[in-house]
């Protein structure tokens, strides 16, 4: 038991996918002016993660190691495109602020580097673990950046404002530069407080 | 403004300056932070990349709308065309059409162009995973670009990209000999210098608009 929860609680915070291995962080700038966004980016990388997971290490049995690349590239696109879809029927508006982004997670190098890193060579349920939970290590970094965007950009949270009326929001949070320097920054403060024993 | 009456110069030159795909839009982060740490392997992704981003995009085009995109098969004998929906399919085409673009290219240079092949052939499998190929194609979609808008966003972006590696890498180089904190050595600086950079890329904000 205590093996499956590390396998679920490392990519969440020891080896978080954004910070360790510095791999889906496109999204992470793209998406985090909203909290909502972050929310539902983070939902579907961490679906298609764990499904991918999944899939893979199901396949493991019959599919050759040559054109192992191109069938979990298979696998990845189908899932994100179910997503888009479900995205597209039920919440257009999200889907179309999202524009480009949902389908772009088939590119996230986090779902290929976990596929070929973990899923390939475990059973089913330990990849379906580290598929969550690495959709779940990327999902809080994007909450953390959302958070610290919307409200300090906006003065809103979730559509609910937080800042008294009359302040002034610091727009420039919302703008591509403010992306950069905060993620630059949290990448500092996650640095400073890992190495602290 | 209608996007489709933006002339492709203008999307060229938004696509470099204004609305740069790494510097605005953040695509292409991860190869951008990795390989800004030399200024020849910067050189060289950013021509992969000019040159993928280029033809790939066309070919994307028109497949797209030739084959995939609603009523573009319309031509068909019984309504077929009426009642098949490809367009789901869009996103694992261009995947396809962007890996098989660069491995047929890779197979071409290795046969005809040695020296061509020892300076990109390290970029060319790295491109099919940037996803700063795979998100023009999907912005060329999604405004409705007509073929030449296309080529030229693909090929502006694709310069974008060039520009912003290149002048990342010079600074990087100039960054070793200074002493920044130990937790921002690395990503975090990298991450902070592309934001100023991107700071003064709002600069040219005023020059064109195309959205």
């Amino acid at each position: 038991m205590s093996r499956h929860l590390a396998t679920l609680v490392t990519p969440i915070w020891k080896e978080n996918p954004i910070f360790f291995h510095v791999l889906g962080i496109c999204s992470a700038l793209a998406v985090t002016t909203r909290v909502s966004n972050a929310l539902v980016m983070g939902a579907a990388v961490t679906c298609t993660a764990a499904a991918t997971g999944v899939f893979v290490s199901l396949l493991r049995p019959v599919v050759h190691r040559s054109v192992r690349l191109v069938v979990e590239m298979l696998v990845i696109a189908t899932f994100v495109i179910l997503f888009d879809l479900m995205l597209k029927a039920f919440w257009y508006d999200m889907s179309r602020q999202l524009g480009p982004y949902v389908g772009l997670i088939v590119t996230n190098c986090i779902l290929l580097g976990r596929a070929e890193a973990f899923a390939l060579k475990n059973p089913v349920f330990p990849s379906l673990l580290d598929g969550l939970g690495s959709g779940l290590g990327y999902t809080w970094v994007l909450l953390v950046v959302a958070v610290f965007r919307e409200s300090l950009g906006a003065g809103t949270l979730l559509g609910f404002r937080v800042l008294p009326e009359g302040a002034a929001p610091a727009q420039a949070l919302f703008l591509p530069p403010g992306a950069f320097f905060l993620m630059g920054l949290l990448v500092w403060g996650l640095h400073a407080v890992r190495r602290r024993p | 403004m209608n996007p489709g009456d933006i002339s492709p110069v203008t999307i060229l030159i938004a696509a470099i300056f204004t609305n740069n795909i790494l510097l605005s839009h953040y695509l292409g982060m991860c190869s951008f932070i990795a390989l800004s740490r030399r200024l020849d392997t910067a050189v060289g992704m950013g021509l992969a990349v000019t040159f993928v981003s280029t033809f790939t995009t066309a070919l994307n085009w028109v497949i797209y709308h030739r084959v995939l995109a609603r009523g573009a098969l319309s031509w068909l004998p019984g309504g077929l065309g009426d009642r098949v929906q490809l367009e789901i399919f869009a996103l694992i085409v261009f995947i396809a059409v962007i890996a098989a673009f660069v491995q047929v290219v890779e197979m071409i240079l290795e046969r005809f162009s040695p020296a061509m092949h020892q300076a990109l052939g390290l970029f060319l499998p790295l491109i099919t995973v940037n996803c700063a190929i795979l998100g023009v194609a999907l912005f060329m979609v999604i405004r409705g670009y007509g073929f030449f808008q296309a080529v030229a966003y693909g090929f502006g972006s694709g310069l974008g990209w060039l520009l912003a590696v290149l002048l990342m890498a010079g600074l990087r180089r100039r960054l070793r000999f200074s002493t920044v904190p130990r937790g921002l050595e690395g990503v975090g600086i990298t991450l902070i210098v592309t934001g100023i950079m991107a700071m003064a890329f709002m600069a040219f904000a005023g020059m064109v608009r195309i959205q």
